[in-house]
């Protein structure tokens, strides 16, 4: 199992998701500037920003020669993660639906945050266990200015209805103002998942006492061995 | 050679122009001497930055020299871009702490944001990788009576802008920032400070320095293209007082960050090192390529040529000088070996960073400025980096009291229980976490303690070791004493790092001070580096390198002396980290070490508005540093649940503290009678250590050094009781008991005066 993390001049947790990745599997980073995707089995598209994030977060990285390859990767069922600002992207791509807008706050806000698994997204989760009621928590970090989801009402109900939520903020975690409490959704294949928190900064309890966002890269595992098996 | 003048600078540089340039008569005299003639334009600008206070050092350069720069660990001292210490296991640590307080007084979020900009250059300039910020900030009072009150408006403007542009840089480029400190006091309000301190990590053979070699090799400049911004930004706006109406005018000469191109930099930087094409490297940064190709020419002896036709401009027709002032940010200087060129600027390449072979390595010992070929300045690179005169200080103690006693905000009749609130809600006491929540500081994944959960921050190393960090300065102690307030500071920083189980390694300091040509400002200095040599000598924890920042001062007066200490340390094993929040119901709470509190200086003293005292009482550094050992040993052997040192507010705010972060309460008895209650409860002084543990545990280490167990964890109150030896025994028993809640909403006071609106508010 290879995960390939891409690496854009501006990105700032690739080495962390490279890092969290090779706990469970092998895996390398790809220049922003070429499209060989170098035989991964899935792709990450780690937090940073991008190309400086200027214009607005992931608006010029959706169109770099990586995300074009990874688009028809995605095309093809393979297996993409973006988080933070790879969710952002994966937003200016249409691989995912919806946006990110800028926290209600107004302010870059770091925080530990709570997040429930929902039901969606299992190609993610399904490390997790079983779907409980209340929900499993996870305890993972959440580092961004631009974090706010925000769906139009239509498409956040057929989202609800296919299984795309994915992950939600605990009651009185949600900081940046995302529309029901949003922090993960996956596309209708359920193929590609971004998050806003932070899993590949939780997987050693050395830092920062949760090691809870393994279990997402860990689920990418399961799912391509149970693929390929 | 003859020296031609473009048209339109026929008309050479007058002694006037020298004065307003900021040069003395005297010193524009002997840059002529040196000379052999007037210098022209192009050399007059280039004196004029090198020979300023902030370049050259010139008032306290000789007291500089009396500080303690080698020990067993220092692997670069003082001199190079940033100073290293060994870690162990083949890895260097880089460090530094630098000021940009003037432009941020000007311009809050660029000043600081362009303040770390820098000072990550200085630790990538030297080869590491940056892997952690602190920042250490110094305010006016943020608050008044009147809500509406401007003065504490415009504070609360410049904190909101330092903090957001500090994030922007930081969070921006993947740093994490780790730590810091800020501080609220009247002095500030005309000069604020804006410290930042930048740690970075290499490996120990590949270091390098910035001394240019070998007459033929190329210059290159590399990073963001040369623009007109930050022209004069060294001598105009580091060397002088701030004027009240002034600040608006000089907005064009604060520079504007790019954290984005810097990155770009950074990593360019680092591969280019790595794969050995460079021969020396060095940041442009005040003064930009003047400073940078002089020193690297000085350092190395050699001289160097530049020509300005060859560096990419952002603002077409800028004049030569101006190319060779200009303080722009994001850019890089390097010596190349010929054959290596073409390799240097095919990665410059790959990482879209701009770069230019620009000059060449001379043997002629001069810093030579050409234009197209043309010779447009001719300097001896001795007489511009090392001839500039220094100035010895006429340090004089003030017979007046230099400071107005601060506003009186608790009533002199106040409970304990009222003080301990209105100190937990003071803003130099209020939790900070309104504030580093606008930082990352885990990025990098080596963050083992963050802001809060400890008293230093603790970076894990490869080996399982970690480094630990720490910033800190009281400058109303150090106004109060500079000689012992100063020698405090050391001690804070050292106590830190034993609460995480740190031992010191190294030391960084940024001396920010008011005019030193006036006596009593000299006096202050003198006595602050007096002591920062005593403290670092007798902890062993050298200077490795440092900053000076002088002329902090405005129409009200000097700032109060801020010597910022930042030190760093190393602890064997990153898992035995220590924590400050109290863990456990039923553990013990020990107080440790030789502590003798006053209220001299202390925050409840000012909070009752008293006037600073002349003097603090000396301290026993060598007790002290036996505490810390212990402490750190007891830490690093797991033998504790929690260790905080007692700092700003006493006893009482520390067990607050440890209560809060760790979200249980406690019940303490302390001995005191009702008239030494306050001291016992809010009195400061260096040297106490609040522990909590096993009781066991805790009486094994009373064996080593000081220590009475004063209580036990639990509860969700903070509850203190006196118990007194004297006969009568009255007026003892309870005399504060603050629920948990209670305290932290009192903790929580900065969230209303800071990033409660948008980013323009």
């Amino acid at each position: 199992m290879k995960f390939g993390v891409l690496q854009f001049p501006g990105s700032c947790d690739e080495v962390d998701a490279l890092e969290a990745a090779r706990r469970v599997g092998d895996a390398e980073l790809i220049w922003h500037g070429e499209r060989d995707l170098k035989g991964a089995d899935a792709i990450v598209v780690p937090g940073g920003f991008s190309y400086g994030d200027y214009l607005r977060a992931g608006a010029i990285a959706r169109f770099s020669p990586a995300m074009e390859s990874v688009i028809d990767f995605a095309g093809e069922g393979g297996l993409v993660l973006g988080i933070c600002n790879g969710f952002q992207v994966l937003c200016e791509a249409h691989l995912l639906p919806g946006a990110l807008l800028p926290n209600e706050n107004l302010h870059f806000t770091s925080r530990q945050v709570e997040v429930e698994v929902l039901s969606g997204g299992g190609a993610f989760t399904r490390a997790c266990g079983p779907v409980t009621h209340p929900p499993q928590r996870l305890s993972i970090p959440a580092k961004h200015a631009w974090g706010r989801y925000y769906a139009e009402s239509e498409t956040l109900a057929a989202m609800d209805g296919s299984g795309q939520l994915v992950l939600r903020y605990a009651p009185g975690e949600n900081f940046n103002g995302s529309l029901h409490d949003i922090a993960g959704v996956c596309n209708e294949q359920g193929n590609v998942f971004g998050l806003m928190p932070h899993p590949e900064h939780a997987v050693d309890e050395l830092m920062g006492g949760s090691a809870d966002g393994l279990r997402i890269f860990e689920s990418m595992r399961m799912t391509v061995e149970g693929a390929t098996r | 050679m003859v020296i031609h003048h473009s048209q339109g600078d026929t008309l050479s540089p007058t002694l006037e122009d020298a004065l307003a340039l900021g040069l003395t008569r005297a010193e524009y005299e002997l840059v002529c001497e040196k000379q052999g003639r007037a210098p022209n334009q192009v050399e007059l600008a280039m004196y004029s930055l090198l020979w300023s206070e902030h370049c050259a050092y010139k008032h306290s350069k000789k007291l500089l020299r009396s500080l303690p720069t080698e020990g067993e660990h220092v692997v670069m001292g003082p001199g190079e871009n940033a100073g290293a210490v060994d870690v162990g296991g083949g890895l260097v640590c880089a460090f530094k702490v630098e000021s940009h307080n003037h432009p941020s007084a000007v311009e809050p979020f660029q000043g600081a944001a362009t303040g770390v900009g820098g000072i990550l250059r200085d630790i990538f300039a030297i080869g590491a990788r940056p892997i952690a910020v602190l920042d250490s900030l110094r305010f006016g009072e943020p608050t008044a009576p009147d809500a509406l009150d401007e003065r504490a408006a415009r504070v609360r403007y410049l904190l909101e802008g330092a903090v957001s542009g500090i994030g922007h840089y930081g969070n921006s480029i993947g740093v994490p920032t780790v730590g810091g400190e800020v501080y609220f006091e009247g002095p500030y309000e005309q000069n604020c400070l804006v410290n930042a301190m930048a740690l970075g990590l290499a490996e120990r053979d590949g270091l390098v320095r910035s001394a240019a070699e070998g007459p033929g090799n190329v210059v290159v400049l590399f990073g963001a293209s040369t623009g007109r911004d930050g022209i004069g930004g060294a001598s105009v706006l580091a060397s002088a007082e701030l004027g009240g109406e002034g600040a608006e005018d000089k907005r064009p000469t604060v520079q504007v960050g790019d954290p984005f191109e810097e990155k770009k930099l950074l990593e360019c930087s680092l591969e280019l090192l790595s794969r050995g094409l460079l021969v020396s490297l060095q940041d442009l940064g005040a003064a930009g390529l003047t400073s940078s190709a002089s020193e690297m020419a000085s350092k190395g002896e050699v001289g160097i040529d530049i020509d300005v036709a060859r560096v990419p401009l952002r603002e077409a027709d800028m004049e030569p000088f101006e190319v060779m002032v200009s303080e722009s940010q994001e850019r890089m200087l390097c010596v190349v070996e010929p054959s290596n060129v073409a390799a240097v600027l095919e990665l410059c390449e790959k990482w879209e960073v701009g770069g230019a072979a620009i000059g060449t390595v001379t043997d002629t010992g001069r810093m030579r400025v050409l234009r197209e070929g043309e010779l447009v300045g001719d300097m001896p690179v001795r007489a511009l980096v090392d001839d500039c005169p220094l100035y010895d200080l006429q340090p004089r103690e003030s017979s007046e009291p230099l400071y107005p006693p601060p506003a009186a905000t608790l009533a002199a009749e106040a409970t304990p229980g009222q003080a301990l609130l209105a100190l937990l809600s003071s803003p130099n006491l209020c939790s900070r976490r309104p504030l580093f929540e606008r930082y990352d500081s885990i990025v990098q994944s080596r963050t083992v303690r963050r802001p809060e959960q400890a008293d230093a921050a603790v970076l894990a190393l490869p080996d399982g070791s970690a480094l630990a960090v720490s910033i800190d300065c009281n400058g109303r102690r150090v106004a109060a004493d500079p000689y012992t307030g100063t020698i405090e500071a050391v001690l804070e920083c050292a106590a830190n790092l034993a609460c995480v189980g740190a031992q010191p390694l190294g030391t960084t300091n940024n001396l920010n001070f008011g005019n030193p040509e006036k006596p009593h400002i000299a006096w202050q200095l003198t006595e602050a580096v007096r002591g920062l040599g005593e403290a670092c000598r007798a902890l062993e924890a050298p200077i490795v390198g440092g900053n000076v920042s002088l002329y902090n001062e405005g129409a009200s007066g000097p700032i109060y002396p801020t010597p910022v200490i930042g030190m760093v340390g190393r602890l064997p094993d990153a898992r035995m980290a220590g924590r400050m929040g109290f863990a456990r119901a039923g553990d013990a709470i020990a107080l440790v070490g030789a502590f003798a509190p006053s209220i001299a200086a202390s925050e409840l003293a000012k909070l009752r508005g008293e006037a600073l005292p002349d003097g603090l009482p000396a301290i026993d550094v060598e007790a002290v540093r036996a505490t810390q050992a212990a402490v750190r040993e007891a830490v690093g052997s797991c033998a504790l649940s929690s260790a905080h040192d007692v700092a700003e507010g006493g006893l009482a705010v520390a067990l607050a503290e440890c209560c809060l972060v760790g979200g249980i309460g406690a019940e303490v008895t302390l001995s005191a009678s009702p008239a030494t209650a306050l001291v016992a409860l809010f009195g400061e002084a260096s040297g106490g250590f609040l522990l909590s543990g096993e009781r066991s545990e805790l009486l094994e280490l009373g064996g080593r050094v000081p220590l009475e167990l004063i209580g036990t964890v639990g509860s969700d109150a903070l509850t203190i009781s006196l118990t007194s030896d004297t006969a009568d025994g009255g007026g003892t028993g309870e005399v504060l008991r603050i629920d948990l809640a209670d305290m932290g909403a009192a903790h929580a006071a900065l969230g209303k005066l800071f990033g409660s609106g948008g980013r323009d508010e």
